[in-house]
């Protein structure tokens, strides 16, 4: 169920137009979340940005799938939050 | 840009972000014969807009009176259902219409709309910027005195705050705390493309008609949430919004909520065989009145999602966002009036939102939200599925005698909720009407 539904966001975000900035505008405090046992971020971002690797104990953050909606860092105040640059980020057409 | 603003790089408003509340704001400052930028950080208007889905012709009339003869309107709202999921696959549905005010509401895709606003807007004078994000808000002597791109500073007598619900802008100036997850939603929905006369048949609707869905429980039991479905021309957008307390006490992704959504016999009914054409997310501010921001400070004022201007019980918020920056206009141009751009002048924001359907009603429910948080188990999960079940039973004749199933529904209904449950949920709902009522 857990592969299938990550392989089917991944399939949703694919037709999302996106304009790429070259930084990521999305910064997590990575000393944080290694004590950090929930790692809420990994759950509630509807594009799935974040992922923890137990191996090597680090975040990893796929900015560019970011559709900026907030929810990372109301969830987690260690993420120090911005929009991308000017023009660049999610471009919605039909929402 | 540079050509239109004068040589300091000085207009006299700066308004941060082109969705409703912006555009509104900018459009009635221009009117006033006030020089005005309006700065967009997305490509278009509309390209970082999301919504679960309605505009309300009252608020788009006041803003572009032409707006139903020229504007990119995808249906007008002539069903409005509300349809408790179970489940157990069972639904029960309510749905209202009235032929004599067909035209009270509509959808459009936000891409096309706010597009289309803002080209209004541009021919009464308003200088567009779009793809200009602000970093921060200039100050000076603790007044607000401009904005600060990527590219360049740009100063006014007074910037209008309307960078939506994350407004990292009135975050900057104190006006409000961070966001509670109990005090925010996350909405996310697919747009699904169908032909416009499945799309009618399915929902029973005449040519061009449009529906308004929301969805209780189901997948949502007892979280405090609901789905939603709104029709466009061709497509159909299937959505729901749930607190981000539920979703982090849950641990349930909120993709994972709208497959599970999708495939409730009575939504992937209505989508089957349709291609999806978009996915999107959005937050949406739901502390209500006792979580608004500081509206207003010197030089500066909080318009729309910024100042977290959402009536979640009624699902209006492009209507809030639309009047309050009208308002923030009217506002501005007293000021100028005044020559007096302190705080003190800028309050005339706030008495005309006091005065309007904005706070009015902001303070009518300004205890619902908390109450049904509190008790979503019950009046967002347990009673929803009673009502179900009771229709189940009623509806069905399988010669056996209806006695003993009443009997065993009433017994049930009482074993299943604890005395001091029930006793909760009844003073709850009593707070809950006499809050409105009163």
């Amino acid at each position: 169920m857990e592969e299938n539904m990550s392989e089917k966001i991944e399939d949703k975000l694919y037709k999302l137009k996106y304009n790429t900035d070259s930084k990521c505008h999305l910064n997590p405090d990575e000393s944080k979340c290694l004590q950090c046992i929930e790692k809420t971020c990994t759950i509630v971002c509807p594009a799935n940005v974040y992922s923890y690797n137990e191996n090597e104990k680090k975040l990893a953050v796929s900015y560019e799938k970011c559709l900026e909606c907030g929810a990372c860092k109301v969830v987690c105040k260690h993420i120090q939050w911005t929009y991308p640059k000017s023009g660049k980020g999610v471009v919605y057409k039909k929402s | 840009m540079q050509e239109e603003v004068s040589k300091n790089n000085k207009v006299d408003v700066i308004v941060v972000g082109a969705g409703p509340a912006g555009v509104s704001a900018a459009v009635t400052v221009a009117r006033g014969g006030k020089k005005v930028v309006l700065v967009e950080r997305g490509t278009f208007a509309g390209s970082k807009n999301m919504y679960g889905g309605i505009i309300y012709s009252h608020a788009a009339k006041e803003i572009f009176p032409n707006f139903e003869e020229e504007a990119p309107i995808e249906r007008f709202v002539k069903k409005h259902t509300y349809v408790l999921l179970s489940k157990d696959d069972s639904t029960t549905q309510i749905t209202y219409e009235n032929p004599q005010n067909e035209k009270n509401a509509f959808v459009a895709i936000r891409a096309n709309w706010d597009k289309w606003c803002v080209e209004q807007a541009k021919k009464e004078g308003v200088y567009y910027a779009p793809e200009t994000l602000v970093r921060e808000l200039i100050l000076e002597k603790g007044k607000v005195v401009g904005i600060r791109t990527d590219i360049e500073d740009y100063f006014a007598d007074i910037v209008i705050i309307a960078d939506g619900v994350n407004s990292l802008l009135a975050k900057q100036l104190n006006l409000r705390d961070d966001i509670k997850p109990k005090n925010v939603v996350l909405g996310v929905k697919e747009v699904i493309k169908l032909k416009p006369e499945i799309i009618e048949q399915r929902l029973s609707l005449k040519n061009q008609e449009g529906a308004a869905v929301e969805l209780v429980g189901g997948p949502f039991s007892g979280m405090f949430g609901l789905g939603f479905i709104y029709t466009n021309k061709d497509s159909i957008a299937v959505g729901l919004g749930v607190s981000l307390e539920d979703l982090k006490t849950k641990k349930i992704k909120p993709y994972e909520l709208l497959e599970k959504l999708k495939s409730h016999p009575f939504v992937s009914d209505l989508i089957e065989g349709g291609e999806l054409l978009e996915y999107s997310a959005h937050m949406i501010p739901e502390g209500g009145y006792n979580c608004l921001p500081v509206l207003y400070t010197d030089g500066a004022m909080v318009v729309g999602d910024a100042a977290m201007l959402v009536n979640n019980v009624h699902f209006e918020g492009t209507n809030f966002a639309m009047i309050s920056g009208k308002m923030a206009g009217e506002t501005a141009l007293a000021a100028f009036e005044e020559n007096d751009f302190s705080a003190n002048m800028l309050c005339l924001y706030k008495k005309k939102l006091l005065n309007s359907f904005i706070l009015k009603d902001l303070k009518t429910y300004k205890d619902v939200v908390k109450i049904l948080t509190k008790r979503s188990s019950s009046f967002m999960g347990y009673y929803p599925e009673k009502i179900n079940e009771f229709f189940g039973i009623f509806t069905c004749a399988d010669g056996l005698e209806k006695k003993s199933k009443f009997q065993n529904f009433a017994k049930n209904f009482f074993r299943k909720r604890s005395l001091s449950e029930l006793f909760l949920d009844m003073t709850a709902g009593i707070k809950l009407i006499l809050g409105i009522l009163k």
